[in-house]
């Protein structure tokens, strides 16, 4: 598979508060990846700068061999076709809904890269019965769920139907049945060979949804490898803060174990 | 104001302004005498009615203006009830604390004398009428057009004229900031007032309000750039984009001149 992003030695620094320190990481495409790491660990950021929403202060990030740079950006021409090819789900669905409708919002990205009308409104149509929201169309994003908010913020990227998926945290804060359609999604998206990056906390949805863990700490890269082996390391996972040592007793004998958040997988 | 009743007040302060910003939205929706017109002749038609109005001298001229902008609004399925409580009565309370000074500083006719050599002058009355019927008509004609027409369609027209981009980005970037700062602000008031028990002192309540200033501000700093982020990475360039494109029909060609005769004849008689 041919590289799509490279980061190289990256560091990035919220007003001198550093968020990630000498990261560096292969993309290729079609790889579809979870990155892994506590509430801190850079998840975030790293998503930003792959989405040339931010810009590295040391390092470089490329993008097909291409630097990105905030100069790059200035260029109409570069800067549509990345955002046509690249897409980016925000961890809270309330910035990304800014418009008055359901519809609107979905139509939102497609407009700014000035598709043709017709096309919008068939794509944005076809995407809402693909998300099953088309009961929600007229109605104000303000006023949705939570899971309702997620489905149309993931709505309002797909409808670009980007070759690059940027997903952060995107089941976190639902319910069970939203979460597993959330994750039906990613599972389609990834079977189409796409590129999907997926910040998470969440252990127990990693292996349906990536084919390999980056695992972030304190803005570098812990470990990287496939699931099986990721998932099995326990140590790994104490120390990066995905798992925690759990106490807890059998009648009068009292053990600890590490525990993961899910209690679907908790197994003795 | 209630010591008891000042968070709870200020939460449903909080959160009738956002149900407003939602009326406004299905006001947009609907199907009236504005909601039918070009968004540009929305536009141009208001604000040269909202100028006819500042350069009327004569009092009978505005107030029929004002009767014209209540007909506008009705045919346009603004309810009046809506316009006196968000509108009329608020501009009544501020004017008329300005126009109040007028009744008895305008030299004329003394109509009523008070303690102190004090007159109300025939002159300083119409003077304070003036002020405020032009105040209430000019920003009925605004409101109406808001409610009336979708933000973005606004943003549109304004960028039609060949307003600099930079101005429409900065409005759009504002109307969402504005909504960003009331859902923040409403969400820390209740989180505030579910874990309130009793009567706050005063002392309390002032450092409760200048400690939820701070952090309202920082916050919704963070959420305003996030939010231009979201739009960034859809795409954003800094151009309003509809999908709705504008074209003008024989009807908007029509209304567009009913709102031009209408306020040149009102400047002509108003002089």
């Amino acid at each position: 598979m041919a590289l799509l992003f490279e980061l190289e030695d990256v560091n990035f620094e919220y007003e001198r508060i550093p968020a990630l320190r000498g990261l560096s990481l292969q993309i290729a495409d079609g790889e579809s990846i979870a990155v892994l790491g506590a509430n801190g660990s850079g998840k975030s950021t790293m998503l930003r700068l792959l989405d040339a929403l931010c810009f590295p202060t040391q390092g470089s990030v490329t993008f097909g061999g291409r630097p990105l740079t905030a100069e790059l950006f200035h260029q109409d021409g570069f800067a549509l076709s990345f955002r046509r090819r690249v897409a980016l789900v925000f961890q809270n669905p309330d910035v990304q809904l800014f418009n008055p409708t359901v519809f609107d919002e979905v139509a939102f990205g497609p407009l700014q890269l000035q598709w043709q009308k017709h096309e919008i409104v068939s794509r944005v149509s076809a995407t809402l019965e693909l998300m099953k929201i088309s009961h929600l169309r007229e109605r104000s994003p303000y006023r949705l769920s939570g899971g309702e908010k997620k489905r149309v913020a993931l709505a309002s990227v797909i409808v670009l139907e980007p070759e690059v998926l940027l997903l952060d945290e995107p089941t976190s804060g639902l319910d069970p049945r939203s979460q597993s359609q959330i994750i039906d999604l990613i599972q389609d998206w990834k079977g189409s060979s796409k590129t999907v990056i997926t910040a998470t906390n969440q252990l127990e949805i990693v292996e349906d949804i990536a084919s390999r863990i980056v695992v972030l700490e304190e803005g570098r890269v812990a470990a990287n490898g496939k699931p099986e082996e990721i998932l099995s390391n326990q140590q790994l996972l104490l120390n990066a803060n995905l798992v925690h040592a759990h106490r807890h007793s059998h009648g009068t004998y009292e053990h600890s174990h590490p525990h993961m958040h899910s209690h679907s997988k908790h197994e003795h | 104001m209630k010591r008891s009743g000042f968070i709870a007040s200020t939460t449903v302060g909080f959160t009738r302004a956002l149900s407003h910003a939602l009326m406004s939205e299905e006001i947009a929706r609907q199907r009236g005498l504005l909601q039918a017109l070009d968004a540009r002749v929305r536009v141009i038609g208001l604000f040269a009615l909202v100028v006819a109005v500042t350069l009327s001298r004569r009092l009978a001229v505005v107030l029929a203006l004002f009767v014209g902008a209540a007909i506008l609004a009705v045919l346009s399925k603004v309810s009046l009830g809506t316009l006196a409580k968000r509108v009329w009565l608020v501009v009544l309370a501020f004017t008329g604390v300005i126009a109040l000074p007028a009744m008895f500083v305008t030299p004329g006719d003394p109509i009523a004398t008070f303690a102190g050599g004090l007159h109300i002058t025939t002159q300083g009355l119409m003077t304070a009428a003036l002020l405020i019927a032009r105040v209430e008509t000019a920003v009925t004609f605004t409101t109406v057009l808001i409610l009336c027409t979708p933000w973005a369609h606004v943003l549109k027209a304004l960028h039609s004229f060949r307003l600099p981009r930079e101005v429409t980005t900065m409005l759009a970037m504002t109307h969402r900031y504005v909504f960003l700062l009331v859902e923040t602000a409403s969400q820390m008031f209740e989180s505030r007032h579910s874990r309130t028990v009793g009567r706050l002192p005063r002392a309390e309540q002032r450092r409760m309000v200048a400690r939820s200033a701070g952090v309202l501000l920082s916050k919704s700093i963070d959420l305003g750039n996030d939010v231009y982020l979201a739009m960034q990475a859809r795409g954003f360039r800094g151009e309003v984009r509809i999908l709705s494109d504008f074209s003008m029909k024989p009807r908007d060609y029509a209304g567009l001149l009913a709102f031009l005769c209408a306020g040149t004849l009102a400047i002509w008689m108003g002089r």
